[in-house]
């Protein structure tokens, strides 16, 4: 009789909350994937790793990894997420949530951890939509994109969050499809490797949801528009990183080092308290 | 005990914010994420020049949010944590108050009380946020919230804030007023091996039999915190004992929702606190907190002079509400005075617990608190 043989990453999961609640066709799964493998490339200590979402559909991702990890309100992850990892910097904090979470009700704590370069790393599946709340216009959503809410086409221009994040002082941004499965889990690695605030946003398809109305039912025809759309242009200037339905820009755009609030933080700590206890 | 470095020991001159600082460094917290408000501000002033040189972190948040957002992390990552805002900030608070209620983060809220609605009167006291301090956050659950007095109670109040939130794994709100955070007094803060000090209970069980959310028999569940090995989950969402969402499940809701009720309602006794003065005989009873407690402390004392049986029942807790304080009290008088400085929220409670004793309220807004006098005239009106 053979033995029943364990998934190698399944240590990375928490199987009692699997099944997952993701749609067929869904992005979500390759992201979590994604991560997963990065995590175990880099042998991360699951024990000093905490997962912080938002509500949303990736928001539940927190809960399927085998960390720490806290399921926060509507748009406050990184807010959190802060509060965590000053409290205790050994941890790596990483926070999963999505485009609505992120960038319209949670956009100011974005730019402004960035600002201040706190530690924590963000991946964000941009699915263009708020899937949860069944297909409503979001901070991403494109121009003229059919939503429940914008029947008439989408008059609202989108935010380019690359540029955003590197506006806002990123010391890493990169912008990747679910097609691309290997950049980004290569990306993820070096998120998890850099010290100060970094970004990786996944355009991630949601057929279910977002691509039924705009002539993508399928997960497969969301992936040809990514694979036909996907131009890579590694740190060209993330300004002109559009997202349209004929060209997505994807790539690393910034890689520096700049140091971090915690760092800065503990340096005055010790310094202050050395000179109380003279 | 309190860490002894960190415990200003003597006899000072302060402020009420100053006095509430000291009083969370006394009790063992180490977080401040705090957003700019009056009359607020200088607790988040002194906290940021003190908590560096005792270890301590002060960041300042882009809103109040975001503040109670970090305060909940910090909490999570094992910290002691608080924030003080006014009553705007606070109601921007509300959301993650109520988080902070299902995660069951021990926290502190610092409201000082200013004039509203809205903007209001950024400068001048108010008594307005006592029910939304019970009320505010949406759903079902019971909370702690005390009301200081004077400067001294600032700080004495600010580590039994800690204490209890600690204890029962609930934030626990200083409804302070403008007038307490402003006023400068004497405060004595006593040696550090004389402050009590209570720290959140530790899991027994190894990481692998750890149910998060599975209580004792006071119904507060042990708590680990992230980094040390347990590998927990929290969520917002409504959970069973393991932190796992269990959203379409009545049960699992009943049961997580009554014992949040139940782990405050059920240890009232031990932790509402009243301050009693003359109501054994008393014919008329005030029943105040905060600074109008000063002034109707002195009404009650005046109209003894003049031969009127007055008493006073300051509310040291508002939340829970001193119920059986107040009813005692009741049976015993003819007349119950509610002075606030809002246009009549305590005194639905006190009418509530005083059943057929009438409650009067005496209103104040707009201005400085209840005069003494104005106290006396309707001790006298109703005696």
């Amino acid at each position: 009789m053979m033995e029943a043989v364990e998934h190698p990453l399944l240590k990375y999961l928490r199987a009692a909350m699997i099944p997952h609640i993701w749609c067929s066709g869904c992005g979500n799964g390759i992201i979590l994937n994604a991560f997963v493998h990065a995590l175990d490339e880099l042998q991360i200590d699951l024990n000093k790793l905490v997962v912080v979402s938002g509500i949303g559909c990736i928001g539940r991702a927190a809960g399927y990894i085998n960390a720490d990890s806290f399921h926060t309100t509507h748009g406050r992850p990184i807010a959190f997420a802060t509060g965590v990892k000053l409290a205790k910097p050994e941890l790596e904090v990483v926070v999963i949530s999505g485009d609505g979470d992120l960038f319209a009700i949670g956009g100011n704590h974005f730019i402004h951890a960035a600002r201040r370069n706190i530690g924590i790393k963000v991946i964000c599946a941009n699915n263009f939509n708020y899937g949860m709340t069944g297909g409503q216009v979001g901070p991403t959503t494109p121009l003229e994109a059919l939503t429940t809410t914008t029947p008439y086409g989408n008059i609202e221009h989108p935010f380019n969050l690359v540029h955003l994040a590197a506006a806002s002082g990123a010391t890493y941004v990169a912008r990747w499809t679910t097609l691309h499965v290997r950049m980004l889990t290569a990306s993820i690695k070096k998120l998890l490797q850099r010290k100060g605030f970094s970004f990786i946003e996944v355009v991630s398809p949601c057929p279910e949801i977002y691509g039924r109305h705009n002539k993508m039912r399928t997960g497969l025809e969301m992936m040809e528009w990514f694979r036909e759309a996907s131009v890579i242009a590694n740190f060209s200037d993330p300004a002109k990183a559009e997202i349209t339905p004929e060209k997505i820009v994807v790539g690393e755009f910034v890689d520096i080092e700049k140091p971090t609030y915690e760092q800065l933080l503990y340096e005055k700590m010790a310094k202050l308290m050395k000179e109380e206890s003279e | 005990m309190a860490e002894k470095k960190a415990v200003l020991t003597g006899v000072h001159f302060m402020s009420g914010d100053i006095a509430c600082a000291e009083g969370a460094i006394a009790a063992g917290c180490r977080f401040f994420a705090g957003y700019p408000i009056t009359p607020a501000t200088e607790i988040a002033e002194h906290i940021a020049a003190r908590m560096p040189k005792v270890g301590g972190i002060y960041i300042q948040m882009e809103d109040e949010i975001a503040s109670i957002a970090a305060v909940i992390g910090a909490s999570y990552a094992g910290l002691k944590a608080m924030t003080a805002t006014s009553g705007p900030g606070f109601s921007l608070m509300q959301e993650n108050i109520g988080l902070a209620v299902m995660t069951e983060a021990p926290c502190v809220i610092v409201d000082v009380m200013r004039g509203g609605p809205s903007t209001g009167q950024p400068t001048l006291p108010g008594q307005q946020d006592v029910m939304q301090a019970k009320w505010g956050s949406h759903g079902d659950y019971e909370i702690i919230a005390l009301s200081p007095s004077s400067v001294q109670e600032m700080f004495d109040l600010t580590v039994e804030a800690f204490n209890l939130a600690e204890m029962y794994r609930v934030p626990t709100l200083l409804m302070a007023d403008e007038v307490v955070a402003h006023m400068w007094e004497k405060v004595v803060i006593p040696p550090a091996e004389e402050i009590k000090i209570v720290n959140r209970k530790k899991p027994n069980a190894p990481p692998g039999n750890y149910a998060p959310f599975m209580p004792d028999d006071d119904l507060v569940p042990p708590m680990a915190c992230f980094g040390e090995g347990y590998r927990f989950h929290a969520t917002g969402l409504t959970h069973d004992e393991h932190g796992y969402p269990r959203t379409q499940d009545s049960d699992v809701q009943m049961r997580l929702v009554k014992r949040l009720c139940d782990k405050i309602r059920k240890n009232a006794d031990k932790i509402v606190r009243v301050e009693e003065v003359m109501i054994d005989d008393a014919e008329v009873v005030v029943v105040a907190y905060g600074i109008v407690a000063r002034a109707a402390l002195s009404a009650v004392k005046k109209a003894r002079e003049q031969g009127i049986k007055a008493g006073l029942v300051r509310l040291i807790t508002l939340w829970p509400f001193p119920e059986k304080h107040v009813a005692r009290a009741a049976e015993k008088t003819k007349a119950i005075i509610v002075p606030e400085m809002n246009c009549g929220q305590m005194v639905r409670e006190v009418e509530r617990a005083a059943k057929t004793t009438p409650a009067y309220h005496l209103p104040k807004l707009g201005e400085e608190p209840h005069t003494p006098l104005e106290i006396l005239e309707a001790i006298r009106r109703h005696s």
